[in-house]
């Protein structure tokens, strides 16, 4: 059994948080806090696997963490999962996130960590792997989200303009205006 | 009307923020985050009071985020479930993905989910379906399990793959909660095990493999079919969750574990994949371990364990060196031989710059040191120590080269003298700044249990007290001073030099107060042996010296500012002043009368007696004592501890001297005990302790009335005294002198031999074990070592010597350990109290210990050797256990009766004729890919032959005619069920306690926006599995 998956960046900060068993927030936050300390002093060259931490889990439980560029992705697992499995399964949740951002980055997970949510929801459900051929992960995400841009449809579309709205910025275009060269041009335009 | 919906809408939707303009604005109000999260909170609860749902939806999603920053959001549960109940895909997701981030199974908004819940399992499309189930997996509760649990069942037989899939791991939840479901979904489960789909399958291996895993013996019956899918599958996940399984049950079933031997062996060597590879080993070594006997070729398998355990340990990726250690320790423990044989590997693995991989070698360490390689391994510990950086793995090497040279009563250490001086160059690399104690404790154990070698003890520790300097660091190695100092004193008689000695104890040094105490007491006791010398030599003037010169050294004791310092100075400064006295007395004696100078060499005899007294004081033997010896004695009969040892108001004179009698009495039998056990070495013993002497009647009246008093105390809690335990406490003393003390024989040989040269450096002995060993072995390592001494086969008490006899080659101990222990009567070394702590009542899992209707694998095999009579199908299986559930008690108790005997019958004839249809698998067990499970993506599997596939094919019909056969049918047990109701119960008293432990925490922390564009750089796909 998967206990928990965490995914946050060099500076602790989280990216995605899920608990496969109840945590109070406050207490999730210390989970965190306590993965990220044992996860961030290790070498890039050390092995992969820590003994739990004392919030999380006990002696049964490990945890298995992968470390790319900005972010760690840390599974924390009990002893009938496969260490290995487990690594495999993180590349493999990785993949898939490249996969559907295009080169993922970290701002990807920061902006869209909804889609990050059903993304896993397709590889690990209720703390057990579910699937874990990216293929076929791939193939129901595609699905979902067909479904998402059909219902999106024309009621989406005033929605779809309030974001292009929104992401002109305007206040800083109006800023960037430059108004006083306006009334200029109005005086040397002569009549 | 219609316009202005519209354009209010518009116009809500322009203000309103989204996902990512919340996130935006979080990132751009770093510095007061806090504040700009509540103003978006209050935001949100203003668009959760709109009407449109879109609007509720993108609060929620908000929310979700929130959440996940450490916000509390279940206020939000309504609004929450009403965004589940969208008829909207899109809302729906959002919906349920915010209750499984914060809805929990003690939530009480959940029973308002359950109808809604159950139209999107039974909705038309397969996405609303598959998103109820991922978001009920996080926060199904009891009530949900029990009315949603024959929706799920019915989900598991969907047409669709995806959903039967996602069922069939939500019934795993269920069952946790409720386990009333398990038996009727069982079959069906079951069922799914051969389900065409390669995800169904691999789900149902999941979730049997996690039911199996807490109760493993109901899930035995199914082995065949796990059996089968193991040589049949191609998929690597599955396999790994079967193998696992197996490594589970093998300890319940040995003839299974020999069955898997070649199957797994096979695999072993087929396999590319290294998380197959590592499980796959890790059962092979569960197996070894559960047969550990009558395994003709065991010892190849064993072997190819080693050598593929060495290449993941000589690999360059860590995390597969890491693994490879692990499992090494799982075979040490079994078969310590062939992990020795890689030494030099573990050895490297020390070296490792991870230190996760150096701890793991140094368990290994552990359990492969021998008598013949232990001077080497410690020589490089040694090394090791010398160069390694950081305290912390420097005091954890440090405590390794103490354990593993400890372990089982020093059985590997040969040369005591060697290990002595391994422990003084210990102290002198003042590395353990934590383990000084320890250190010190190895060295009064070694002085106290091997008697060979305290004169070398002693006169290394004389030099050591010369010599140790203590530094002002927060180190704790100044207590290796504290056993110095008790050695030296305690075996004085050892001593070459014991005025040399002597004088280094006087020395006036800073020394923390308990030391020196043992300083004081030891002064003491080196006095006693210098007088006695001066006695024998009648050498009055050296004695009076002797006692001037202690007297005024001894001042600077008494002014320490340590309580026990200065008392046990003052004592030994009376008891040494009362003996001059006592001589100057003779001294103008001697002067008035010198005629008298017939005996006594002119000491008088008062003096002579003092004297004597001093040395009796120190006279005895000790020896070890167990450990939890003193945790073990039983109380003794009428000793009451919480008694006031000395009544607080003045009470009547009756009561005062029993409880001071009462004092006494323990003090008594403490006192026979330790006379008891110093056997013939302390003559007059006795003599130490005077004590009042109670007459037997006396003690029984004071006891008696000490008991009237005692039950007329309410406070008291009254024993309950067994007339067992008091025969045994009245055993205790009187057997104490029984306890055999081992005279233990000297290996004089060896000992000359070593005397010749005494060298500080451990080195030495190491060469000199080598010298020896190649002058017997004739220069060749290999070579059979003659026999050993028969003198030292005599002592029946060193049992743990003589078993480890059969090592040829091995170097001779030189010296041997003194393994009596002082235990008191009737207790064991054993730590039997030691294993209570796993039972854990809020484990779901015991409610789910329920015996299911499994056809039991044994039962086809009998039918099959008797000509299949009546293959009737599965589906009859559920029938009869109804209706015995359903008869009386007394009626199921005969029914359970019979069920054993069913079940010794079946045993009896398993004998025979079963574990065939196992065998039948074996002998066509080589492992086929089944065409229905490679799909495009399962290519980068294991390659397996391709050739034995017809030949499967028959075995597969073979194994269709015996699964159809109907096996031993259980009974439904009432008890269990409720067990699981109350075990449920307790689960959600958990939870509660989990959130009345809430607290407040705020966190605060920058991130560098410059990192965020960097991508992950997944360039090195792995994928060996999947």
């Amino acid at each position: 059994m998967i206990k928990a998956i965490l995914v946050f960046n060099n500076h602790g900060k989280p990216r995605l948080s899920k608990f496969y068993q109840y945590f109070d927030e406050s207490l999730q936050q210390q989970i965190i806090k306590e993965t990220f300390q044992l996860v961030s002093k290790r070498d890039d060259n050390v092995c992969n696997f820590l003994e739990g931490g004392s919030l999380i889990g006990g002696s049964d439980y490990k945890l298995i963490y992968r470390h790319y560029a900005t972010l760690y992705f840390v599974f924390c697992v009990d002893s009938s999962e496969s260490e290995l499995g487990i690594l495999d399964l993180i590349q493999v949740f990785v993949e898939t996130l490249d996969k559907c951002f295009e080169n993922v980055c970290e701002l990807d997970l920061i902006f869209h960590a909804d889609a990050v949510h059903h993304i896993l929801s397709e590889l690990v459900m209720g703390g057990m792997v579910l699937q874990t051929n990216m293929n076929d992960i791939m193939a129901r995400i595609e699905e979902q989200n067909k479904i998402v841009k059909q219902e999106a449809g024309i009621s989406a579309a005033p929605a779809r303009a309030v974001s292009a709205v929104k992401s002109m910025n305007i206040p800083q275009q109006i800023k960037d205006i430059k108004l006083p060269d306006l009334p200029q041009a109005i005086k040397d335009f002569k009549f | 009307m219609a316009l202005k919906k519209v354009k209010g809408n518009f116009f809500e939707r322009m203000f309103d923020k989204n996902l990512t303009d919340l996130v935006r604005g979080i990132r751009n109000n770093k510095d007061n985050e806090a504040k700009y999260i509540s103003t978006c909170i209050e935001e949100i609860k203003q668009e959760l009071r709109q009407d449109n749902i879109n609007v509720k939806c993108n609060a929620v999603a908000k929310l979700t985020y929130i959440q996940m920053l450490g916000y509390d959001i279940s206020w939000a549960g309504f609004n929450i479930i009403e965004v589940m109940s969208s008829s909207r895909f899109t809302c729906k997701r959002i919906g349920y993905l915010a209750a499984s981030q914060c809805f929990h199974p003690d939530s009480e908004l959940l029973m308002l989910t359950t109808n809604m819940i159950r139209k999107d399992l039974n909705s038309q499309n397969q996405y609303d379906a598959g998103v109820a189930l991922s978001g009920l997996s996080c926060f199904i509760s009891p009530d949900l399990s029990r009315d949603l649990a024959n929706d799920i069942m019915t989900l598991m037989s969907s047409t669709k793959p995806y959903l039967r899939m996602k069922a069939v791991l939500m019934m795993y939840k269920v069952f946790l909660r409720y386990p009333e479901a398990l038996r009727p979904a069982f079959p069906k489960l079951k069922e799914k095990l051969e389900d065409p789909d390669p995800g169904v399958q691999s789900a149902a291996v999941n979730v049997i493999c996690e039911l199996a895993r807490k109760n493993p013996k109901n899930y035995l019956p199914l082995a065949p079919i796990f059996f089968k899918l193991m040589t049949t599958s191609t998929n690597n996940w599955m396999l790994i969750k079967i193998i696992k399984l197996f490594g589970a049950l093998t300890p319940l079933e040995p003839r299974l574990g020999k069955k898997l031997i070649e199957p797994l062996t096979n695999l072993i060597h087929s396999t590319s994949a290294m998380s197959l590879l590592y499980e796959c080993i890790n059962t092979v070594i569960a197996v070894l371990i559960s047969i550990s006997s009558g395994m003709p070729n065991h010892s190849a398998s064993i072997q190819l364990c080693v050598q593929k355990l060495r290449i993941l340990i000589e690999d360059s990726d860590q995390n597969l060196k890491y693994l490879g250690l692990l499992a090494m320790s799982k075979i040490l423990k079994t078969h310590p031989k062939s992990v020795q044989a890689h030494k030099d590997l573990i050895l490297a693995c020390l070296d490792d710059k991870d230190e996760s991989i150096r701890l793991r070698a140094l368990d290994l360490l552990y359990g492969m040191v021998s008598k013949k390689n232990l001077m080497e391994i410690v020589k490089r510990l040694l090394g090791h120590m010398e160069r390694a950086e950081g305290s912390a793995y420097r005091d954890e090497l440090l405590y390794k080269v103490i354990e593993i040279c400890g372990q089982s009563s020093y059985l590997y250490v040969t040369n005591f003298e060697w290990y002595l001086t391994v422990l003084v160059e210990l102290i002198q690399l003042e590395a353990g700044s934590r383990h000084g104690r320890l250190i010190a404790e190895q060295l009064l154990d070694v002085a106290i249990r091997v008697p060979v070698v305290r004169q070398f003890a002693v006169n290394e520790m004389t030099n050591l007290l010369d010599t140790f300097t203590v530094s002002a660091q927060s180190n704790s190695m100044y207590e290796v001073l504290y056993a110095a100092a008790w050695i030296v004193g305690e075996f004085a008689g050892e001593l070459e030099d014991a005025e040399k000695t002597l004088n280094i104890l006087l020395r006036p040094r800073q020394l923390p107060g308990h030391i020196q105490g043992v300083y004081v007491q030891n002064v003491i006791k080196l006095f006693a042996r210098l007088a006695t010398t001066c006695l024998e030599l009648q050498d009055l003037p050296g004695l009076v010296k002797l006692c001037e010169h202690v007297l005024e050294k001894l001042q600077h004791f008494n002014g320490s500012s340590d309580i026990e310092v200065q008392e046990r100075a003052n004592s030994a400064c009376m008891l040494i002043e009362m003996l001059r006295t006592q001589l100057s007395v003779t001294d103008e004696g001697m002067a008035l009368m010198d005629t008298t100078t017939t005996e006594g060499g002119g000491i008088p005899p008062l003096a002579i007696e003092i004297v004597q007294e001093i040395t009796l004081l120190f006279a005895g033997e000790l020896i070890p004592v167990a450990p939890k010896a003193q945790r073990k004695v039983p109380l003794p009969d009428g000793l009451d501890l919480d008694e006031w040892i000395n009544p607080p108001p003045p009470e009547d004179a009756a009561s005062s001297s029993s409880s001071e009698h009462d004092k006494d009495e323990l003090f008594v039998s403490a006192g026979t005990g330790v006379d008891g056990s110093s056997g013939g070495g302390g003559s007059g013993g006795g003599k130490r302790r005077q004590s009042l002497e109670l007459t037997p009647e006396q003690l029984e009246r004071q006891r008696m009335a000490r008991l009237l008093e005692q039950s007329s105390n309410p406070h008291y809690l009254k024993s309950t005294p067994t007339a067992s335990g008091s025969a045994a406490n009245a055993d205790q003393y009187d057997n104490i002198d029984d306890i055999p003390i081992t005279e233990l024989p000297l290996d004089m040989e060896g000992v000359a031999a070593l005397r010749v040269g005494i060298t500080k450096r451990s080195d030495k002995y190491l060469q000199e074990q080598q010298q020896q060993a190649s002058a017997q072995g004739g220069g060749k390592d290999g070579k059979k070592k003659h026999k050993k001494g028969k003198k030292s086969k005599k002592s029946k008490n060193k049992v743990a010597y003589n078993s480890s006899s059969e090592s040829e080659g091995e170097p001779k101990p030189l010296h041997i350990v003194n393994t009596t222990l002082d235990m008191p009567e009737g207790v064991s070394m054993s730590d039997s109290e030691d294993k209570d702590g796993k039972y854990d009542p809020h484990d779901p899992h015991r409610a789910l210990d329920i015996e299911l209707d499994i056809t039991d694998f044994e039962a086809p095999a009998v039918r099959s050797t008797t000509s299949s009579k009546k293959p009737s199908g599965k589906e009859n299986l559920k029938v009869p256990a109804e209706t015995t559930s359903s008869s009386s008690t007394s009626k199921k108790d005969r029914k359970k009766d019979k069920d054993k005997d069913k079940d010794r019958e079946s045993k009896r004839e398993r004998k025979a004729a079963a574990a065939q249809p196992v065998i039948d698998l074996i002998d066509a067990n080589t492992p086929t890919p089944s065409p229905r499970h490679t799909s495009s993506n399962n290519a980068s599997n294991s390659v397996l032959p391709d050739a034995a596939k017809p030949h499967k094919q028959k075995k597969k019909n073979k194994e269709k005619t015996q699964a159809s056969a109907p096996g031993i049918i259980d009974i439904v047990q009432e008890e269990e069920l409720n067990e699981a109701e109350s075990a449920s119960k307790s689960h959600k008293k958990k939870h509660k306690k989990e959130k009345s432990q809430r607290k407040e925490k705020k966190k605060t922390s920058s991130a560098s926006a410059t990192d965020y564009e960097q991508p992950l750089g997944i360039s090195t796909p792995s994928k060996e599995i999947f």
